[in-house]
């Protein structure tokens, strides 16, 4: 059975592909009458959300469904092969020789007690049974091919002796070892930092020019699409709901899911006070509540009495495909199909008469290294590694302070320090124009009560066995000590802010969805009608629909509650976005502080500019993008001058190296921490093309 | 890997040190008078005194420990009150008897614990598991007097296989101690057995969890090798660590199984020590005892450190 007979151009096709899993006496449907190609040399992307079936998709195309899934109808070609009924012998085979896998979480999915260059060495030589020697030399021509600088090096190394991009670029020479025909990527970039990104991204794209192997990859991030993908498939709730060239899709979707996707993320030079996003309503439907009709109508902004039916997946122009009844409305322009947009209006604030509300001053922060026992006897005291140094930075009255960088940056040590949970060495922090204490336990209640935290996970930050309502009342009455009624109704105030039924008192975590988790953490930390709010990455682990949503309450409960935020991100589109003063950190220091309108324009930090150039954009020819060499240099081990020298792409040499950098203040407040002077950085930043003149998308 | 070793067996040195102190003094709070106890209550005050003398305790406590602890590295344990003989080649000959027994018990149960466990966790929750799981656990809740007085019946006096009395000479070879050492042994093993298994399953369970099992598998390994190389080597390590440290007890932690099978181990000397008040025979085997565990303590880290390479670097 070969459905690929006469198109010698296609490598895959899966055909009215439905899969169930089974949990209990319940069977769902995890996809539904999906159909999809891909051809020779050809990259797809798929995006989804969570819940959207792209990673079961994934899975079925290796042949690799967990015990509990069904498949209920379809095929998938391959080959000349229906992967789905080859024995298990069978699929060893093609598993790694044919088709190969790059999962997302490379640090669990590389065996911790093996060396990489074993690893890299068994799939060659069972597949191939070349000799050992032959298998190492090839491994080690694997490593340089993912740019790994130290093959011999790596090769011997375990996995836990690597940063995570590097583990990653391992996976991705793994995956090609015997040139596959497919290579299926499964978020391969998402848990990495945005410079490492790019730099995979960069790399993927290389390999599919010089290879010719087709890829699926898999992402819920469009920018990503945008930059290595031919074509794009759009997932919702288990089905295939648009498909077509990403060019046309991303730039005229004829879904209103793709629409409402693209509108949902901050692009690059976005502002709160300029653009509102609109959110999706509502939520995904439960596995077994689906919709008779059109899977979106209970969230579309277009939807008539025709979408009571079910669509087909009507074929459109230039090989398009999309599954609404109302495409040719769109195509015709007769309907735009946006999500409402919030009614928010920002009073522009002049910085005059704003006062602060958190002052840092020459903040200093270590951790003291470890010490062996011989270390204590000879009473040799340690260099202590420095967390954060030198941080002067103010939070004004109804400001949002933005702190960006990667990880290991110290930026959530810095809100640690403000919130007293890590000790500073030196220097001030003065909350509500007060000098506080270093100290959580030395603070008075009205401290306590005045700051409050958001943390990424919402999942692991509230107590899976408390209720909505335990969650709510704690800090009700431990820091305004309330009594159980007044406690009662300040809780059903607080869901009603959050744009929560009163029901959810009664549930625990585990009966709501990221989203909604998210929205009572952040009912519990407005509890006590705190002044500065501290979110910690709020929205980097939710879905990409619900993150305009979270964005927007943040947004609107700043307005309402006269609070100050201080926001922690490694996504710079979203400290863009949502802040009023930006500060860029690296290696535990500030490298520039700016008001969130100049942060795009030159002159700027090199640091900075090699972040925004890490943005993916749609149109990646427009600039010579900006990579970093290597990765972070252990804290113990800084050079004396800037942090950042070791991967300054504009070092100036020997000053760099040896001499801390100089603030270099700009007017409108902007300051560099940088050698190079602030005219030079300008021209040479204008002259590699200004970074802001086409729409990136995350 | 050398910095490790050396910072572990100084370690060691410690912990044996401080639980000799321990040991010194819990024996110096006992209630009773040494030398009353070696000459009887008609002793007359005079030659108790003598007595106490002669054997030093008068002294300041800190000199008698001192003394106590040099003699025992000399290997000068003294003589047992109770029966008058040299103390240090007693012990040496029990714990040879002991560690005998543990080489047996080795031997039997951990090869077929790891299969079974293995076999258990590839196959969770299905028949096979689930038998394996039930007879394990049903085996471990029958204290060792009961499955060792079974055995007994059943194999020895019953069918005859194996000697009912393990009480082997002294100084009899392997070879010669090896019929009685199968039925304390296999009695031991049962009791270990649901132990292991029971971890060893649940190693297996969560690792084939791991995402680098699936890596493995869409390498297009077979599931045999993907099961050795990658499952097994990560799902044995906490395994591996327990039956390092259930040596200590094996050697000197047998009372029962070696007073049912009345056998000449450390675990019988002890009871017979305490019965008979007999101090220096008790703070020797408990020293003993305390090295045993020490050591099999530093063995289960070694091979922790060996097997896994994030601790091997630190």
């Amino acid at each position: 059975m070969n459905s690929l007979g006469n198109n010698p151009k296609l490598l895959l096709r899966i055909e009215d592909l439905t899969i169930a899993y089974k949990v209990g006496i319940l069977s769902f449907e995890a996809l539904h009458e999906i159909s999809l190609d891909i051809g020779k040399g050809q990259t797809l992307g798929l995006v989804g959300e969570s819940g959207s079936g792209k990673t079961t998709l994934a899975l079925a195309i290796l042949g690799y469904l967990p015990e509990s899934g069904r498949i209920c109808q379809g095929s998938i070609s391959f080959g000349g092969q229906n992967i789905l009924t080859l024995s298990d012998r069978e699929k060893q085979k093609i598993w790694g020789s044919q088709v190969a896998f790059v999962p997302q979480d490379a640090s669990s999915s590389l065996n911790p007690s093996i060396t990489i260059g074993a690893q890299m060495m068994e799939s060659l030589i069972h597949h191939t049974q070349i000799s050992k020697t032959e298998a190492q030399q090839r491994a080690i021509e694997l490593l340089e091919l993912v740019k790994i600088h130290d093959p011999e090096l790596v090769f011997q190394s375990y996995p836990h002796q690597l940063s995570g991009g590097m583990q990653q670029r391992i996976l991705i020479g793994m995956a090609l070892s015997l040139d596959p025909q497919l290579l299926v990527l499964d978020e391969p970039t998402t848990n990495l930092d945005m410079t490492t990104q790019a730099a995979i991204l960069e790399l993927i794209q290389e390999l599919v020019q010089q290879q010719d192997t087709s890829i699926l990859y898999i992402t819920h991030n469009l920018g990503v699409i945008a930059q290595i993908c031919d074509r794009v498939a759009v997932l919702y709730a288990g089905e295939l709901v648009e498909e077509g060239p990403k060019k046309e899709v991303l730039g005229s979707p004829f879904h209103p899911y793709t629409q409402a996707l693209i509108d949902s993320v901050p692009k690059i030079e976005m502002n709160k006070n300029k653009n509102i996003l609109r959110a999706i309503q509502g939520n995904i439907p439960l596995p077994l509540e689906r919709p008779t009709g059109c899977i979106f109508l209970p969230r579309c902004p277009i939807a008539t009495e025709i979408c009571q039916e079910r669509p087909l997946l009507f074929s459109t122009t230039d090989g398009r495909r999309t599954r609404c009844h109302r495409w040719e409305a769109i195509v015709n322009r007769e309907v735009v199909p946006t999500q409402p947009q919030l009614e928010i209006s920002i009073p522009e604030q002049s910085p005059e008469e704003t006062e602060p509300i958190l002052e840092m001053d020459s903040v200093k922060v270590g951790f003291p290294a470890p010490r062996s026992l011989v270390d204590v006897l000879r009473a040799k005291v340690p260099t202590a590694v420095r967390a954060l140094e030198g941080i002067n930075l103010t939070l004004s009255r109804g400001q949002t302070l933005g702190i960006v960088g990667e990880s290991g940056s110290g930026k959530t040590t810095l809100a640690r320090t403000i919130l007293g949970l890590v000790q500073k060495d030196e220097g001030q922090i003065d909350f509500l124009s007060i000098p506080i204490p270093s100290r959580l336990e030395e603070r008075d209640l009205s401290t306590l009560q005045n700051m409050q935290m958001i943390f990424q996970n919402p999942e692991e930050s509230l107590n899976p066995f408390m209720t909505v309502r335990d969650a709510l009342r704690r800090p009700l009455k431990r820091l305004l000590e309330l009594k159980d009624a007044e406690a009662e109704r300040r809780s059903r105030e607080l869901l009603e802010m959050v744009h929560l039924p009163q029901g959810f008192l009664g549930r625990v975590p585990s009966q709501l969805s990221g989203g909604e988790i998210q929205r009572v953490a952040i009912a519990r930390a407005f509890a006590t009608n705190p002044k500065l709010l501290l979110a910690d990455e709020p929205v980097s682990a939710l879905d990409v629909s619900v993150q305009a949503s979270i964005l927007n309450l943040l947004i609107q409960l700043q307005l309402e509650n006269d609070i100050s935020t201080l926001l922690i991100s490694h996504n710079i589109t979203v400290v863009g976005y949502l802040a009023d003063v930006v500060a860029v950190m690296y290696l535990g220091r500030l490298m520039e502080v700016t008001d969130t309108r100049d942060l795009f324009t030159p002159p700027m930090h090199p640091y900075t500019e090699a972040l925004i150039s890490a943005i993916p954009s749609m149109d990646p020819k427009i600039k010579e993008p900006i990579r970093l060499e290597g990765d972070l240099p252990k804290p113990t081990e800084l050079p004396l001058g800037c942090p950042f020298y070791s991967r300054c792409f504009r070092s100036l040499g020997e000053i760099c190296q040896s001499q801390e950098p100089p603030w270099q203040e700009l007017p409108g407040g902007k300051r560099i921490d940088c050698h190079i002077p602030v005219d030079e950085l300008r021209s040479l930043q204008v002259a590699q093309g200004d970074p802001t003149t086409e729409g990136g998308i995350e | 890997m050398t910095r490790y070793i050396l910072r572990r067996l100084g370690l060691l040195l410690v912990t044996i040190l401080l639980t000799s102190m321990l040991i010194f003094a819990i024996t110096q709070l006992l209630p009773g008078d040494i030398a009353r106890i070696i000459l009887g209550r008609e002793a007359g005050e005079q030659a108790l005194e003598a007595l106490r003398e002669q054997l030093g305790l008068n002294d300041p406590v800190i000199v008698q420990y001192g003394r106590w602890l040099v003699n025992l590295l000399k290997g000068d344990w003294g003589n047992s009150f109770s029966t008058d003989t040299e103390i240090f080649p007693l012990v040496m000959g029990r714990l040879r008897n002991s560690l005998m027994l543990t080489a047996m018990i080795f031997t039997l149960s951990i090869p077929l614990a790891l299969f079974l466990g293995t076999i258990s966790g590839l196959n969770e929750e299905k028949p096979i598991d689930l038998l394996i799981s039930m007879t394990s656990l049903s085996l471990v809740g029958l204290p060792e007097f009961v499955t060792g007085l079974i055995l007994i019946q059943v194999t020895a006096i019953d069918l005859g296989w194996f000697p009912a009395n393990s009480s082997i000479p002294m100084q009899a070879s392997f070879g010669e101690a090896f019929p009685m050492l199968i039925l304390p042994a296999l009695t031991a093993t049962l009791v270990l057995l649901a132990y292991i298994t029971r971890l060893t399953r649940a190693g297996v369970i969560e690792e084939l969890k791991k995402p680098y099992v699936r890596t493995a598998m869409l390498k297009g390994l077979p599931h045999p090798s993907v099961i050795r190389r990658h499952v097994l080597r990560n799902a044995l390590l906490p395994t591996i660590t327990v039956i390092a440290i259930s040596f200590g007890w094996m050697v000197s932690g047998l009372i029962v199984i070696e007073n049912v099978f009345n056998y000449p181990g450390l675990g019988r000397l002890v009871i017979f020590a305490i019965e008979r008040r007999d101090l220096p025979l008790l703070q020797s085997v408990t020293m003993v005892t305390v090295v045993g565990y020490a050591i099999s303590n530093l063995v289960a880290d070694l091979l922790y450190a060996k097997l896994n390479p994030k601790i091997r670097l630190e």
